[in-house]
């Protein structure tokens, strides 16, 4: 839907940083912990199944509050390839927020790994033990996990590129706080997805 | 707000520039790409390949081994060492493997000097615990490091002496290998976990723990040359037949370490006079041939614990965690490389 607001609303823009965070730290924990053999490996795998399943969680909870708010149109004088490259690429974040988690849960459940979550606390296995879906999935949660860092790169540097060369408002929408005079609403612009 | 249509200034493009770069050279740093030194599961496992090449669709280490099933039925004492739910009086099944020591499977049994025992253990509720044991009485060196440059010296004799003299640690453990008992049947070995552990009690009191499997049947010491005469597989043979003659035991003793024993080092056995509390048996029903044997494609991760029980300040469970994670996952990617037997088996 066309959301008619100016911003996100505060809900959305919460879970919009909260989830930054999130993901984030995850693919940084995740590239990391694969390199070592330090008993850091632990620590680090020991948080990023939790952190994924949480990922996971605020990510549904997140679309269908886009689902229901919608967003903030996209300023009217956006060239077109940018709108494309906007729309396609937040499609592509709600696909691997919602995808990643569950490749990797049943990752190890194909592998027949218990999913602990927290000491004693584990999710039961979504797929039964097989070699062949293990190194399936094993190679998409290590391939989309790159995908997913380039497409973080590339949002941070639109998001800068509208906040600082463009300013053109789009940033603003979704600021943590607005930080400077009200901008100008698109009249007739494409919704921002 | 500025207008929008100014032509882009050079400095917030710079900038955005360096945020970009920042970003990527932070991940490509984390992943290690700039730390050429860093021991990575996959230089540890890489390191396990002997000259002939991998066995492709095997362990990297331990590749030789044949699966068992049983039960645990624990006696209900360990409770007072740790909550864990297998620890608790009852009868839990048990998935396991007889192992040998060498990342070749086709190597005769009679060579390998380390043999070894993988378990899992499973409660009611889904809670795993999971151990790799070895009959060798002390691990040969006190960090993962050093076990690396272990394996890179092994392959080259002289090599080896030069490690030996620089790893004093490492005398306990050639002592067992040139000197220690051998026996005719893993059914007569003792298996150790050799790392510690921490076990946590209801109340929340933490032990430091060591286990090991010691063996129902009488050990009856060979001569290795008197074993190198049977046949390359005769200790999967002679397991198979034991077992399938009746179930072969062994009684799990826990030691308790005392305040300030070598908890991080597995060089370092724990005085003798330590607290050893017996917590129940181990008993291998049934044996199943590897290519279609339900342990094939079970990584006996010694990290998989169930509450009540959690790794210590020793480095080995992280990096076996690590390494044997590294070493799945190449092994089941490579399945077609080893076939299973019977068509339609069960992965």
């Amino acid at each position: 839907m066309i959301g008619s607001h100016r911003r996100f609303t505060p809900l959305q823009r919460l879970l919009h940083w909260l989830m930054a965070a999130c993901i984030l730290a995850m693919l940084f924990i995740g590239v990391g912990m694969v390199s070592t053999v330090m008993p850091k490996y632990l620590t680090l795998v020991s948080i990023h199944k939790p952190l994924g399943i949480a990922i996971l969680t605020l990510a549904l909870i997140r679309l269908a509050l886009r689902l229901r708010y919608g967003a903030p149109p996209l300023p009217a004088d956006l060239p077109e390839p940018m709108k494309l490259a906007a729309q396609v690429s937040h499609y592509a974040f709600y696909a691997l927020m919602i995808s990643m988690p569950l490749i990797g849960w049943g990752m190890l459940s194909a592998a027949a790994y218990p999913v602990v979550l927290f000491e004693g606390w584990h999710l039961p296995a979504i797929l039964p033990q097989s070699d062949s879906l293990h190194t399936l999935l094993w190679d998409a949660h290590f391939y989309l996990a790159f995908a997913f860092f380039a497409l973080t790169l590339l949002h941070v540097a639109a998001a800068l590129f509208h906040a600082l060369v463009r300013r053109d408002g789009v940033f603003e929408t979704m600021a943590p706080a607005v930080t400077y005079g009200e901008v100008a609403p698109a009249k007739e612009g494409r919704h921002a997805v | 707000m500025a207008a929008p249509h100014q032509p882009p200034a050079f400095g917030p493009l710079a900038l955005i520039a360096v945020i970009i770069g920042a970003g990527a050279a932070a991940f490509a740093y984390t992943a290690g790409w700039f730390s050429p030194q860093r021991l990575t599961p996959g230089k540890l496992v890489a390191a396990f390949a002997p000259p002939t090449g991998v066995a492709l669709g095997h362990r990297r280490n331990h590749a030789k081994g044949i699966c068992f099933t049983g039960v645990f039925e624990a006696n209900g004492v360990g409770s007072e060492l740790s909550q864990a739910p297998v620890l608790a009086r009852g009868e839990y099944p048990v998935l396991g493997r007889f192992n040998l020591g060498t990342a070749d499977p086709n190597a005769p049994d009679a060579t390998v000097r380390v043999r070894g025992l993988g378990i899992r253990i499973s409660a009611p509720d889904g809670q795993e615990w999971r151990s790799a044991m070895i009959n060798a009485p002390v691990f040969p060196v006190s960090t993962p490091e050093a076990f690396y440059e272990l394996l890179r010296a092994s392959k080259d004799p002289n090599a080896m002496a030069a490690f030996a003299a620089a790893h004093p640690e490492f005398a306990a453990f050639g002592d067992w290998a040139k000197n220690g008992p051998w026996t005719a049947s893993y059914a007569e070995e003792r298996f150790n976990s050799l790392n510690s552990f921490v076990f946590v009690d209801a109340s929340g009191a933490e032990h430091a723990v060591r286990w090991s499997l010691l063996p129902a049947a009488r050990p009856v010491a060979v001569s290795p040359d008197e074993l190198a005469k049977n046949g390359p597989d005769f200790l999967e043979q002679e397991i198979a037949r034991r077992v399938a003659g009746a179930p072969q035991r062994w009684t799990l003793v826990v030691t308790v370490a005392n305040a300030g024993d070598p908890t991080a080092d597995p060089t370092k056995p724990w005085p003798a006079d330590r607290r050893t509390i017996e917590v129940g048996t181990l008993a291998a029903q049934q044996v199943q041939l590897e290519p279609d044997g339900p342990c094939r494609d079970i990584n006996f991760d010694p990290a998989v614990l169930p509450s009540g029980m959690r790794t210590s300040d020793d480095p080995f469970p992280a990096a076996r965690s690590a390494a044997y994670a590294k070493s799945y996952d190449l092994r089941t990617a490579e399945a077609k490389d080893y076939p299973r037997t019977t068509t339609g088996a069960k992965p």
